[in-house]
């Protein structure tokens, strides 16, 4: 193993104009590559002292082949002076803070000492010294006249993008490097610079480093015609004027021609190092494209960092749309033939699988489990083909490796982005499946925060035994049910396998043997339990005896399910709602199965199951419940539509007698107030005393609505049954769209924004009344008026920028939060360390446990114990 | 800034000092003797300056004597464990 090693120090600075041409191999003088042999030219651009790319060469320099030789710089001599992009504000600040006769920073002595003093304290302790800094240039500038020469200054206009205008004369880059060189080294540590490893003239180049050919390698085109990369152009442009430059000025050319020739130079120079200044026209390719220059390789989110470095490709993955399969079991992927044969995992032929292997190959890479391609051991890679297959099959030995395509039951990584906890990469086995899309259980799809509306989901075949291991040991899904955030299940129903289980079990419906035949057809059960009961001499079943066949023996287990009304003294056994849920011997004996039960982040049964047998157990549960499920929602029948969210007319009087008093009450408050009868409450205003008790009224208006609605609406309205049972919704979201959608508010205010006094035109300045405020008295169902509608809207986009600005926050702060601990461990001993072996905690978490193997340390347990305790003694 | 600090203000609130570890918030601090120390630093198998810090001029640590180089054993009331037990190393 390497020992990492540590870094002691780094140092930023600015390359010297002697460091340039110490690290060069090469003057480059020819904007010439290559000659009409093909060989590169001698202090062209393409030097073979630069490096090579070539194969079959050795580097001029370092004696390497290509691959081994990392490349040389060489370096142009230019005949003037040019400003360097990156620095032009710096360059203008300092041009700002030292005189323009002495080149000594304009501020007194005891200043600079002070400020020398604060800049090197900051330094000492590692922090910034921006702020200071700053403060030193602005205070030079101040400035009118130099403190040591007297001379008077003048202003300095910066035009974008490069241009330094002195009382009406522009700058050159040579006048500018002038007054910099004169500066003395101790000014220059005011500036915040060491002026050992950063003087300021050395921000205006003139020496030009041309970067090795390796990171500029020209590609020979089909035609046999050499393409060139964007830099070697601009480096070409930048030879060329250079000479063109110094033929004019020693045939002592007009000083017009001269300027023009230098702007140019400048120019090149810029756009070489970046060519998205703005003010600089982007320096483009022949066909009008911009060149992707030096910055341009680094910037972005397909630069070198973020593009390269933090990210790259990675084989043997595949990326496509998801959509749902309840059918699979949830630890399955469905893979779409067209993945399947690309993908492969490797095979080594051995004494024992020479058959097996020998007939992946015999079917060639056309036939399903197939094989692509064949490693002889000597590392030749044999492309396997229709053609070839028999041929190949017949000289496989031992030692050779296969790489068989995927197939049935292989181990994958499957991953959907963001992965922001470890639940986001499972690994799953294959189902090779026809269509194109992955296909996978929605049972699956919280620790995934996925959905079908388009999602895409990345999957990943490990290619290593230690690899697979890892991935079946540590990464399958049922060893994910519990989270690690809250110690409960994230995998577990959601939507219609809620609403089924729900359907299902709830009351004791009679179910006839014909309709209990249609639940349990997915199954394998060989028999039936007792019937419940005989009517008209036909037996009869009820939907809890069916899901109790899904059960594990022996799960002993009582809660209050999702839908329990929160009674102010719980019956519990004796509940007369069924919400309820008893658990004995793996009978559901009473009590509705729904969210609490079998849901995502809920699911008390799963819950129990992992704890009481196994995380495959708890899979195999989940896999019958799904099933289950489905076909208790089907033999239900189930729908909602638009006439779900009918109530009858008396309903909707009442709810427009309890609106209609709301308003009035309302406009109570509002003339006490204007009478001034109104008390304040203690710690507001009257004004807030106002708005609080007229947003109580209306929210009290509102739930009062649904409260009414609700009654009408029972279990036998699909609406319900979802809020009910935590399928989907609650019954706020069925108050709205059939009873009232009630106040809207902006920073959880009644709307006030709009015009003067007034929300909108059509009510009067100074209105405080219900429908000014945004109070939308009318239901989704019935449709808004036009300023109801106006209201909503505002409301409405509150909460979508609301959304859209948490994400961003919050993806930040947990970027932050990962780099800060990504190398933090828990040890065996039980602390938590980072890499050099600091303790950060002494017992992980402050108690040492593990939430997703921990049980809730609950009496409830204790009682659940003894119970199952004393049936075994009883049985025994 | 105290109110001490601004004398030029007519009224002058005079702040009695206390030991900030009488304040509830404040977690117990325990000096522990050298021995006691190499204890720690045996049952963690890690080395002095591998342990959290805590700076000499921290007012516990200052109340209750500690020297650069001593272990300050600190115990924190904790939801989930009743009690935390944390060392720090008193460095300045």
């Amino acid at each position: 193993m390497t020992v990492p090693k540590r870094i002691g120090k780094i140092r930023f600075g600015l390359i010297s104009p002697q460091e340039f041409r110490k690290m060069s191999v090469v003057k480059i003088i020819t904007a010439d590559t290559y000659d009409d042999d093909g060989f590169p030219i001698e202090m062209g651009l393409m030097d073979p002292r630069l490096g090579v790319i070539d194969p079959g060469l050795r580097c001029r320099s370092c004696g390497g082949r290509p691959g081994e030789c990392p490349g040389h710089f060489g370096h142009i001599d230019l005949i003037a002076p040019v400003i360097h992009v990156g620095f032009a504000k710096l360059i203008r600040k300092i041009l700002r803070a030292v005189c323009r006769d002495c080149s000594r920073l304009m501020l007194k002595e005891n200043e600079k000492n002070m400020y020398l003093e604060q800049i090197q304290t900051l330094e000492r302790l590692g922090q910034m010294t921006d702020d200071t800094v700053n403060k030193v240039f602005s205070e030079a500038r101040k400035n009118k006249t130099c403190p040591y020469c007297g001379a008077p200054q003048q202003e300095i206009k910066f035009e974008r993008p490069l241009s330094y205008i002195e009382a009406g004369h522009k700058l050159t880059a040579s006048d500018i490097r002038d007054r910099f060189e004169k500066a003395p080294d101790d000014d220059i540590q005011v500036m915040g610079m060491n002026p050992a490893t950063a003087r300021p003239e050395w921000m205006i180049l003139t020496v030009l480093p041309v970067p090795p050919v390796t990171m500029r390698p020209s590609i020979t085109l089909e035609s046999g015609q050499r393409s060139e990369d964007d830099l070697t152009h601009k480096l070409v442009d930048i030879i060329r004027i250079n000479q063109r430059f110094q033929e004019n000025r020693e045939a002592g050319a007009p000083q017009l021609i001269i300027e023009d020739l230098w702007e140019l130079l400048q120019y090149h120079v810029t756009t070489f190092l970046d060519n998205t200044v703005s003010g600089v026209p982007p320096a483009r390719h022949r066909s009008g494209r911009p060149l992707k220059t030096l910055s341009q390789r680094l910037k972005g989110k397909e630069g070198r960092f973020r593009g390269s470095l933090s990210g790259k490709r990675v084989n043997f993955s595949a990326r496509t749309v998801i959509s749902p399969d309840p059918n699979l079991s949830i630890g399955q992927v469905g893979v779409p033939m067209d993945i399947a044969m690309e993908l492969s995992v490797p095979m080594i032929a051995n004494t024992r699988n020479m058959e097996i292997v020998k007939t992946f190959v015999r079917r060639g890479p056309d036939r399903h489990p197939g094989v692509n391609y064949v490693t002889r051991p000597d590392q030749r890679r044999v492309k396997v083909t229709d053609k070839n297959c028999e041929e190949v099959a017949e000289q496989i030995d031992i030692g050779w490796k296969i790489d068989r395509q995927l197939a049935d039951g292989d181990i994958v990584l499957f991953n959907r982005q963001p992965s922001l906890h470890r639940m986001s990469i499972m690994s799953h086995r294959v189902k090779v499946m026809p269509y194109k899309t992955f296909r996978l259980n929605p049972a699956v799809c919280p620790p995934y925060n996925a959905d079908f509306d388009g999602d895409e989901m990345n999957m990943h075949v490990p290619q290593t035994e230690e690899a697979r291991a890892e991935a079946e040991i540590l990464m399958r899904v049922q060893e994910n049910i519990l989270s690690p955030r809250f110690g409960g299940p994230i995998i577990g129903g959601i939507h219609d396998y809620v609403t089924g289980s729900f359907l299902l079990t709830h009351l004791r419906k009679p179910i006839d043997r014909r309709g209990v035949m249609e639940l349990v057809k997915k199954f394998e059960f060989s028999e039936l339990p007792e019937p419940e009961g005989v009517v008209d001499g036909k037996p009869y079943w009820t939907g809890k005896q069916i899901f109790s066949l899904i059960l594990p023996r022996g799960l002993d287990l009582s809660f209050k399910a999702d839908f329990c009304y929160n009674c102010d003294v719980c019956k519990g056994e004796d509940c007369e709602n069924d919400a309820y849920v008893v658990i004995e011997d793996g009978q559901l004996i009473m009590g509705t199965i729904d969210a609490e039960a079998v849901g995502a982040f809920k699911g008390k049964i799963t819950d129990r199951i992992i704890k009481e047998y196994s995380p495959s157990v708890a899979s195999e549960f989940l896999d019958r419940m799904t099933l289950l499920a489905l076909r208790g929602i089907m033999y239900a029948g189930f729908s909602f539509g638009i006439d779900d969210e009918d109530i009858p007319a008396a309903a909707a009087e009442q709810i427009d007698d309890t609106t209609r008093t709301a308003r009035e009450k309302s406009q109570q408050l509002i003339e006490a107030y204007n009478a001034g009868e109104l008390e304040s409450l203690p710690g507001r205003t009257l004004d807030e005393t106002l708005e609080m008790r007229i947003m109580q009224t209306l929210g009290k208006a509102r739930d009062t609505a649904g409260k009414i609605a609700g009654q009408y609406l029972g279990l036998d309205n699909s609406g319900v049954v979802m809020a009910v049972s935590g399928a989907r919704g609650s019954m706020l979201n069925l108050t709205q769209m059939a009873a009232c959608v009630g106040q809207q508010s902006v920073r959880g205010e009644r709307i006030m924004r709009g015009y003067a006094g007034r929300t909108l035109p059509h009510f009067r300045r100074g209105d405080l009344g219900a429908e000014a405020h945004g109070f939308v008295e009318s239901s989704y169902k019935d449709g808004l008026n036009p300023t109801e509608f106006f209201f909503h809207a505002i409301g409405g986009r509150e909460g979508l920028v609301d959304t859209a600005i948490r994400t961003s926050q919050s993806g930040y702060l947990q970027r932050r939060l990962v780099n800060a601990l990504q190398d933090l461990e828990v040890k065996y001993d039980g602390t938590v360390k980072e890499t050099r072996g600091m303790i950060v905690q002494f017992q992980y978490g402050e108690d040492g446990v593990d939430a997703s193997r921990r049980d809730y340390a609950s009496t409830d347990n204790v009682k659940r114990i003894i119970k199952s305790v004393l049936k075994k003694k009883e049985s025994a | 800034m105290s109110p001490s600090a601004a004398p030029s203000k007519k009224k002058v609130v005079l702040v009695t000092k206390f030991a900030v570890r009488d304040h509830e918030m404040v977690p117990d601090h325990v000096l522990l003797t050298p021995e006691e120390g190499v204890e720690v630093l045996k049952a963690f198998n890690i080395v002095a300056p591998q342990l959290p810090k805590i700076h000499i001029n921290d007012p516990a640590a200052k109340e209750i004597g500690a020297k650069v180089g001593d272990i300050i054993k600190i115990v924190r009331k904790s939801t989930t464990a009743k009690h935390s037990v944390f060392y720090r190393l008193v460095i300045d």
